[in-house]
């Protein structure tokens, strides 16, 4: 049986923009719109999408940073969209986040060995075990126990991001949010992060919900993928699917876009006209209206349906409602 | 041959010590040729676009080597003169338009400036006005060409008005509208969308097919590479490493680094097993003796730590690395 570890329902966070001499809300940041996905067990579910099409304040909204406008999270089994208190630290400790660049994720003054403990502290994880359950975390993703004295500044980006994710590792997450975990780091060492990534899932079932806006990473690491725009998530699939079989304009219109380092294949792009969308404005109608070359009235004046196209293939467009 | 680097070095001085960035660059660019420079961050790419434009900071020095443009060592010039070849012959596009565009004037003023400082028909006009009139004409038609909607409102615009994509395609009607001989595009569309990516370098082809310029473009993304040049050339540690036909060097690689590097790169065409480089890239304070990439190549041999590998030609590409030469 499948068991779904997140769930997030129709959710939406609109930022209010105060303006004025009396600081009044004159108007609202439309962050995300409308994005309803679920994250399985031992499972990596892609998020991709543009700059500014909301995905990281999904994640944020999921491990509770901030909270949503309107909408739920559900997490295993239960709403835990207005938690607070008790049950809102023992959420903490069940679900972490990666950013996408370490050095600014990690305190310059303190070694990893206080960064460490610092988490594990906080949370009362391993009390008096605190400096074994660190090395074994360093072993974990690749160091060696000498990194724990080291600061920061002492460490190359691959090995910074490795202490980042130990340092999610250690409070013994069910789930964690990547936002672009190796946005910041070299390919060479990003085949090495990539790959611990997995290892780590494999053999303890962590779930993660991996933002990005690189699809070949998707493709290398995701089982299922969600394609959101303007806020909006607009198709889902399993990976393969979603590569052989994309559905939606914009996502075909993306996959086209991608540079692929094969000078022999020559292949057709969709160019896009326009302008990325501008936030400020109120989603009504398909998020993808001004840009998609086959815009129709319908588009224009109604969200299009949740269409399942089955085998899990789920789009957001009136073409194929 | 339009452009010609051979043997630049180039260092940095530092409160660490001397950074050497550069350790014997060469390269070759022919009319109307698109070469891709590649290689990870840090490996000298920017470094050799400011040197070939003079603009590196006051902490550095170019120790030796020659850049020959049109037959002409840049290095010999006086400021004056290669003032001129900034303005008229290179342009540069750089990954952030900040370094472009100032924040406190609309694009007008900055477009009309650039086309009134350099271009050598407006500047020999006396009449200001009407050179202000021609200026502003060549500006629109110029942000037209880039497929800029609405040029005569993005003009009334000030810089943080525009999107990613509108201020990379004013940078490229700027940097167009001087016909210069060469342009050098340093991660010109790295920060942007991958949609809005396709459209600006499908509009930097039409520009360079129309005018058949030369371009040098850097980029981190061997994709970019292999849909927009004709050749490519793969930097490590300071030194091109490679350098050849794109195809040859993107599907059949010489080199240990150009091979690991595809190795690492998750792909969209095709399934792979990464299999990541090990180790990290040199510290240029302390360079390692010999090839600089002998702690990570699994190849390596005696001579490769002692030695830096001359260049040599195996199957159209020349390679810098010992594996090749019949040695
Ligand atoms: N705290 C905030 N206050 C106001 N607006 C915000 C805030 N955080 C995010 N936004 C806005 O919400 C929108 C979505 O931002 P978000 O960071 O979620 O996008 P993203 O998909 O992660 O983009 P990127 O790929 O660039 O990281 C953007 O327009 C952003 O400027
Ligand atoms: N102003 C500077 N002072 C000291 N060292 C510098 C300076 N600028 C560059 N360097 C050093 O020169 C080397 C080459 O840098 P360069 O910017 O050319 O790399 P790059 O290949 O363009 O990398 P990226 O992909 O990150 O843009 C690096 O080791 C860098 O640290
Ligand atoms: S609903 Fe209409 S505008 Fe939106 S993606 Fe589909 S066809 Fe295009
Ligand atoms: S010269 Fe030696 S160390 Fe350098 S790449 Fe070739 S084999 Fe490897
Ligand atoms: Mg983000
Ligand atoms: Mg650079």
């Amino acid at each position: 049986m499948v068991t779904e570890v997140v769930k997030i329902e129709n959710l939406t966070k609109h930022f209010p923009i105060v303006g004025g001499i009396l600081q009044k809300t004159i108007g609202y940041v439309y962050a995300v719109n409308d994005v309803t996905m679920s994250v399985r067990e031992g499972e990596t579910h892609g998020l991709v999408g543009e700059s500014g099409s909301g995905k990281t304040t999904v994640g944020r909204i999921i491990v509770k940073l901030t909270n949503p406008t309107s909408g739920r999270i559900i997490f295993d089994g239960e709403d835990i969209t207005r938690v607070k208190g008790e049950a809102l630290r023992n959420y903490r400790r069940k679900v972490q986040m990666v950013f996408q660049d370490p050095y600014a994720s990690m305190n310059p003054r303190m070694t990893v060995k206080s960064a460490l403990l610092e988490v594990m502290k906080i949370h009362s994880m391993h009390k008096g075990s605190e400096y074994e359950y660190a090395t074994k975390l360093m072993e974990r993703v690749g160091m060696s126990e000498e990194h724990l004295y080291r600061y920061p500044h002492e460490l190359s980006g691959g090995q910074r991001q490795r202490v980042v994710i130990a340092r999610a590792l250690s409070v013994e997450p069910k789930f964690i949010v990547l936002d672009e975990p190796t946005a910041s780091l070299d390919v060479s060492v990003q085949a090495q992060v990539l790959d611990l990534l997995k290892e780590l899932q494999k053999q303890y079932s962590y779930s993660y919900l991996l933002i990005t806006h690189n699809l070949a990473i998707i493709k290398y690491i995701s089982h299922r993928t969600t394609v959101m725009y303007r806020g909006v998530w607009v198709e889902t699939a399993p990976t393969q699917e979603l590569f052989k079989n994309p559905q939606h304009p914009y996502t075909i219109a993306l996959m086209s876009a991608v540079p692929v380092p094969d000078p022999t294949l020559r292949r057709e792009k969709i160019i896009l006209k326009g302008e990325p969308p501008n936030p400020i404005e109120k989603v009504v109608a398909c998020p993808f209206q001004d840009r998609c070359p086959y815009v129709m009235d319908v588009c224009r004046e109604k969200m299009p349906p949740d269409t399942d196209l089955g085998s899990e293939h789920l789009v957001r467009c009136w073409l194929r409602a | 041959m339009l452009l010609s680097v051979r043997d630049l070095i180039v260092e940095f001085y530092t409160y660490r010590g001397i950074v050497h960035a550069l350790n014997g660059v060469s390269f070759d660019l022919d009319k109307g040729e698109v070469l891709g420079l590649a290689g990870e961050t840090g490996s000298g790419k920017s470094v050799t676009a400011f040197s070939i434009q003079r603009l590196l900071p006051a902490n550095a020095k170019i120790v030796s080597g020659k850049i020959v443009f049109d037959g002409v060592d840049l290095l010999e010039l006086s400021e004056e003169k290669m003032r001129e070849i900034r303005g008229q012959r290179i342009a540069t596009i750089f990954q952030d338009p900040h370094t472009y565009l100032n924040p406190v004037f609309k694009i007008e003023r900055q477009f009309l400036d650039v086309l009134k400082y350099n271009d050598p028909e407006i500047k020999a006009l006396e009449n200001k006005k009407e050179a202000e009139r021609i200026a502003f004409e060549k500006a629109v038609e110029m942000l037209k060409k880039v497929k800029m909607p609405a040029p005569e409102r993005v003009l009334k615009m000030y810089p943080h008005e525009l999107s990613g994509g509108m201020k990379q395609r004013v940078l490229l009607a700027m940097a167009y509208s001087l016909t210069p001989d060469l342009i050098i595009a340093d991660e010109a569309t790295t920060a942007l969308d991958v949609t809005i990516q396709a459209q600006v370098l499908e509009i930097m082809k039409e520009l360079q097919k129309e005018k058949n310029l030369s371009v040098l473009l850097i980029t981190h993304d061997l994709g970019v590479i292999a849909e927009n040049c004709q050749k490519a050339a793969i930097m490590y540690a300071g030194r091109v490493v490679e350098i050849g036909d794109v195809k040859k060097v993107l599907i059949s690689p010489k080199h240990p680094y150009t091979q690991g590097l595809l190795k690492a790169l998750p792909r969209t065409d095709k399934e792979v097993e990464l299999v990541g480089i090990p180790g990290t890239v040199p510290d240029l304070v302390n360079p390692p003796t010999g090839c600089a990439f002998n702690l990570r190549c699994p190849y390596a041999k005696e001579i490769c730590r002692t030695k830096v590998p001359p260049y040599t030609l195996e199957e159209g590409s020349t390679v810098a690395c010992y594996l090749y030469g019949g040695k």
